[in-house]
């Protein structure tokens, strides 16, 4: 398995998510945002403040170089996992439904986050047992996802909830935390798998998150 | 040159938490509201002078980048400017 | 109005400038000796006395003088850090005061080729029953939130302070700390002649022009209206500037870094070329402007943000300009060394200004000004029996844990992106964070300090308490303390009672340092805080480092288990002189300051950290603020471990638990180790003994066998805990 890690401009978890892909001696590299991405099997967008965010958060991003031929990369069947600003990212892409909101308190949060396990049948979650309770941080200022009512119906019809929030702590519709496409390749959060990556930092759960996705490919 | 003032907000069915922080801030002051909504105002000049073309192009920025239409709607004023 | 007061000059300053130019400077030269001579960027005030600073130490790679002073933590590794007040821009305009803060000290970092890695504060307001102090408090935490979360360095650690003193002059100071392999570290020194200036980052505008003079007032009125003075933040172009400088700092062709603080162009420029020995000539129509028509004295003390400036070797430009452009900056050559001395400024090819540098930069006399003790430290005598007693102990408990300055910080720090990068080991809210140093086993241990109270009641031994409290908060983590920044906050220094306590508390910080071993390798003074109304107390707030060779030994404040023993090293007195105690109940700010022995501190220290590498120690807290029942409750609070404690004492009871006496830690052990501390620790000279374990759910507290604190940990936390929440929220 290859995984490419994509750099914008005000990325700042790139490193983060890096480190842990390394740790579980994945072939990782960073894909610079005016470079194309190639074959890799995971792309990581990474959490961080693209392009400053400014604008919306990842409105800009999404014009990068690196991501022209995502959608292309999407139907080919490979991952894509978009984690905080990078879940901003692919909603602005429409690669994902719903938009993403300030916090309802209007701050930023940062602080350790318990997450409801909804649903174990994805490539990013298939180590889980439907129901677990996982802890992985969150750290953002505009991460309260809104979907209208018809669009809920949708991803429940469709079992794309991935994970919920224990307690929501920006407003979310329907405490959602994290969601797939259909297809369920894409995956896109606001929490932050790659920071539960040590018990040293506080927990690592996150380690069973991206063992998941080893464990897909072995598979396929 | 005309400049357009464009005002992205919220779409009315969307909670607007910077505009109800505000309606209570206001209200401390004893300054009471029926409803604040808080917006992003873009000014951009451009080189066409006819309104039609303009318009023609905010909107296509709008679509294009400027505005989420998930959550967000839009309106636009033009100013000729000499 | 002459014209060298309108730019903060006096008549003595100006007469040595026009002997010094041997002629009249005209507008362009006098606005820049107005913002240079300042006191912000001259420091004229403070010079001579900074110079009493012990700054040397085996491990100090680069003390005071540079952009930030760096200490060698080993494995060919050097740490580099300072702090910085950002106090008069944050009054006006909090939240882009407090960020500019942000980004001006990670420049500072980043300048010296380190990675910054961690950033701290230190914030004071007014209390929050009023709606102003809100404000601020809200700017300010968001301002440095959103510029270190943008820029995706944590902030781990800080210290959230409130006293009617801040009311009209909140402080806000900003620690930066990076990491860099010790070979690399540069220095702004500009050299060799022809060498080209690159100036990089941010297009120059209007903003924060005077703000140097600026920060060298009082606050009026008439400073609200200057609103101009304040610059405006751009993380996004900090990051970016950050990461491209980074990567041209291997490059040998890059011989010197400066980046643009107070007084902008003029400063940098001048400083750089001072410590090179060598002229600077700058040509402001190279200079990329974003308002049209900018005078030469404009763009020469424009403190507009996230600007960088560069002496590259000649023939080497392209080559710089290249990494700029990948990372999408502005990047001009604006002017060349020269062998003259002197920083000419072009506009083109016409000479618009010319001075000595030696004269610009160095030129504002260093004074010690005339002091005299304060009548007001006569007139805080506290007699203890007069203190009526309080009938319940609970409720007084109750009171000062919502006491702002003791409830739980929690509403700030959970905005602040503490755990970005993943080596965050010590999170917010204990002692002091600790960050792992990427590629080692080590991790640094970082805290800033200070109990202005203490520092009001007795300067000097004010100022020993906050570098041996840091020391302490840094022990607690197992942490070896190696060094100090500090950021010398204090009201006006024309005043010779406030000279006085100025001195003292340099003195104290000289003191205690020297025996903690911890130099001064960097800092900043900020004074003129003060109002018509109000002067801040004096406020020399700490900065500390320390070194933990192995991460994994990490010790935090939480107990870990049910049926440890608990130990209180050190030992109480009757003191409650400054204490918050006093202050909650009773509503005074009187007494003495507690009585701090910078020796018994050290081998407190060198005892705590040897046992907790042992392995022997659960959990370590300094006892500070709210006496050792408050150091109870948080050491509590996390893991919800309740604890019973039993002493006998010869003080009054609340005496006993408020006491805010120094050199004191709660720690707690398992059974079988507690023989082996409470001896090491009598072979180190100090005080150790078990006062209880821990225990169910409650706190509670018999002294002399009488119960008198008796409380559940739920009903404690949840005031502590929401306290600030509720205020703010």
């Amino acid at each position: 398995m290859k995984a490419g890690v994509i750099v914008f401009p005000g990325s700042n978890c790139d490193i983060d998510a890096y480190k842990v892909l390394e740790k579980l001696n994945v072939e990782v590299k960073y894909i610079w945002h005016d470079e194309k991405i190639d074959d890799e099997d995971l792309i990581v967008l990474p959490g961080g403040f693209s392009y400053g965010d400014y604008l919306r958060c990842g409105a800009i991003a999404r014009f990068a170089k690196a991501l022209e031929n995502i959608n292309e990369h999407i139907e080919k069947g490979k991952l894509v996992l978009g984690i905080c600003n990078g879940f901003q990212i692919l909603t602005e892409l429409k690669a994902l439904p719903g938009a993403l909101l300030r916090n309802k308190n209007l701050n930023f949060i940062c602080s350790d986050c318990n997450l409801i396990v909804e649903n174990t049948d994805t490539p990013f979650t298939n180590l889980f047992k439907k129901g677990d309770i996982v802890n992985f941080p969150i750290a953002h200022g505009e991460g309260n996802y809104y979907i209208d009512d018809e669009g809920l119906g949708e991803l429940i019809k469709n079992n794309q909830i991935v994970f919920r929030y224990q307690n929501n702590p920006n407003g979310s519709v329907a405490d959602i935390a994290g969601i797939v496409n259909k297809r369920g390749n894409v995956l896109g959060m606001m929490p932050h798998p790659e920071r539960a990556q040590d018990k040293l930092l506080g927990g690592e759960d996150g380690l069973v998150f991206f063992k998941s996705v080893i464990a897909y490919f072995k598979e396929v | 040159m005309i400049k357009a003032y464009i005002d992205v907000t919220l779409k009315k069915s969307i909670l607007d938490p910077q505009g109800t922080a505000v309606k209570k801030g206001l209200e401390k002051l004893s300054l009471y509201t029926e409803d604040v909504r808080i917006g992003k105002h873009i000014e951009v000049l451009l080189k066409e002078d006819k309104i039609e073309a303009a318009r023609e192009k905010i909107d296509e920025m709008c679509r294009r980048l400027l505005v989420n239409f998930e959550v967000e709607t839009y309106s636009v004023r033009f100013e000729v400017i000499e | 109005m002459n014209r060298y007061e309108k730019v903060g000059l006096t008549k003595e300053e100006y007469k040595r400038i026009v002997e010094g130019l041997n002629r009249e400077p005209n507008d362009l030269e006098l606005s820049m000796f107005g913002v240079l001579w300042s006191e912000h960027c001259s420091y004229k005030n403070s010079r001579a006395l900074l110079k009493l600073f012990n700054t040397k130490g085996e491990r100090v790679l680069q003390g005071p003088g540079e952009n930030a002073g760096a200490v060698d933590i080993g494995d060919d590794l050097a740490v580099v850090f300072k702090i910085e007040s950002h106090n008069h821009p944050s009054a006006l305009e909090p939240y882009q005061g407090a960020a500019t803060g942000v980004g001006g000290i990670l420049r500072d970092i980043f300048t010296m080729g380190a990675r910054p890695i961690a950033n701290l504060n230190s914030i004071r307001f007014g209390h929050l029953n009023d709606e102003r102090n809100k404000r601020l408090l809200k700017g300010v935490v968001n301002g440095i939130g959103n510029y270190g979360n943008s820029v995706g360095i944590p902030t781990v650690a800080g210290e959230t302070v409130f006293d009617d003193c801040y009311s009209d002059n909140p402080l806000v100071n900003a620690m930066s700390v990076g990491i860099i392999r010790k070979d690399k570290l540069k220095r702004a020194i500009a050299q060799g002649v022809g060498n080209s200036v690159i100036l990089v980052g941010h297009t120059t505008g209007r903003d924060g022009i005077g703000g140097a003079s600026f920060a060298s007032c009082n606050l009026t009125e008439e400073s609200e209206a200057m609103r101009s003075a304040v610059q405006v933040g751009d993380p996004f172009m900090e990051k970016l500037l950050l990461e491209a400088c980074l990567e041209l700092m291997d490059k040998e062709y890059v011989v010197a870094v400066q980046d643009l603080g107070a007084a902008g162009l003029t400063s940098s420029s001048c400083e750089m070329a001072l410590r090179g020995g060598c002229g600077i000539k700058i040509d402001v129509s190279k200079v990329v402007t974003r308002e049209e028509n900018m005078l030469p004295e404009e763009i020469m003390i424009s403190e507009s943000q996230e600007r960088m400036l560069f002496v590259v070797k000649k023939g080497y430009e392209e080559e710089i300009l290249k990494v700029f452009k990948k990372w999408n900056l502005n990047a001009a050559v604006i002017g060349e060394i020269i062998d003259d001395k002197n920083l000419t400024v072009t506009a083109g090819d016409k000479v618009v200004g010319c001075v000595p540098v030696e004269l610009l930069g160095d030129g504002a006399k260093a004074t010690l000004r005339s002091y005299r003790r304060p009548k007001y430290l006569d007139e805080l005598h506290l007699d203890i029996d007069s203190l009526k007693r309080v009938e319940d102990l609970n409720d007084a408990l109750i009171k000062v844990l919502k006491s702002e300055n003791i409830a739980s910080k929690e509403w700030v720090y959970r905005q602040y992106d503490y755990m970005v990068r993943t080596n965050t080991i010590v999170r917010p809210g204990g002692d002091a964070a600790v960050v792992a140093v990427e590629g080692t086993d080590k991790a640094l241990s970082l805290t800033v300090d200070c109990n202005s109270r203490y520092c009001y009641l007795d300067p000097y031994e004010g100022a020993k308490i906050a570098v041996c409290e840091a020391a302490r908060n840094i022990a607690a983590t197992g942490a070896t303390p190696i060094a100090i920044t500090d950021c010398l906050n204090f009201a006006n220094p024309e005043d010779e009672e406030v000279y006085y306590t100025f001195r003292q508390a340099i003195l104290g910080i000289t003191e205690a340092s020297k025996v903690l071993n911890t130099p001064v390798v960097s800092g900043n003074v900020s004074f003129y805080n003060e109002s018509n109304k109000t002067r801040i107390y004096p406020t020399p707030t700490i900065g500390m480092v320390g070194l933990l060779e192995d991460k994994n030994k990490a010790c935090t404040i939480d107990f870990k288990e049910l049926g440890d023993s608990v130990i209180l090293v050190g030992e109480t007195l009757n003191e409650i002189g400054g204490s918050e105690y006093l202050k909650v109940i009773y509503g005074k700010v009187l007494g003495s300051a507690p009585r701090c022995y910078p020796e018994i501190e050290k081998n407190t220290i060198e005892c705590l950290t040897k046992l907790i590498k042992e392995g022997l120690i659960q959990s370590a807290h300094d006892v500070s603020e709210g006496g050792m029942i408050v150091a109870l409750c948080e050491c509590a609070f996390k893991n919800e471990i309740g604890v019973e404690v039993n002493v006998k004492t010869s003080l009054r009871e609340d005496i006993f638990l408020f006491s805010e006496s120094q050199g004191r830690f709660i720690l707690s052990a398992k059974k079988e180790y507690v023989d082996e501390i409470i001896t090491e620790f009598k072979r180190y000279g100090v005080l150790a003994e078990v006062i209880g374990e821990t225990k169910g759910s409650k706190i509670e507290v018999n002294i002399n066998g009488t119960r008198v604190i008796d409380k559940s940990i739920c009903d404690l936390k949840r005031v502590w805990e929401e306290e600030l929440q509720c205020i703010m929220d």
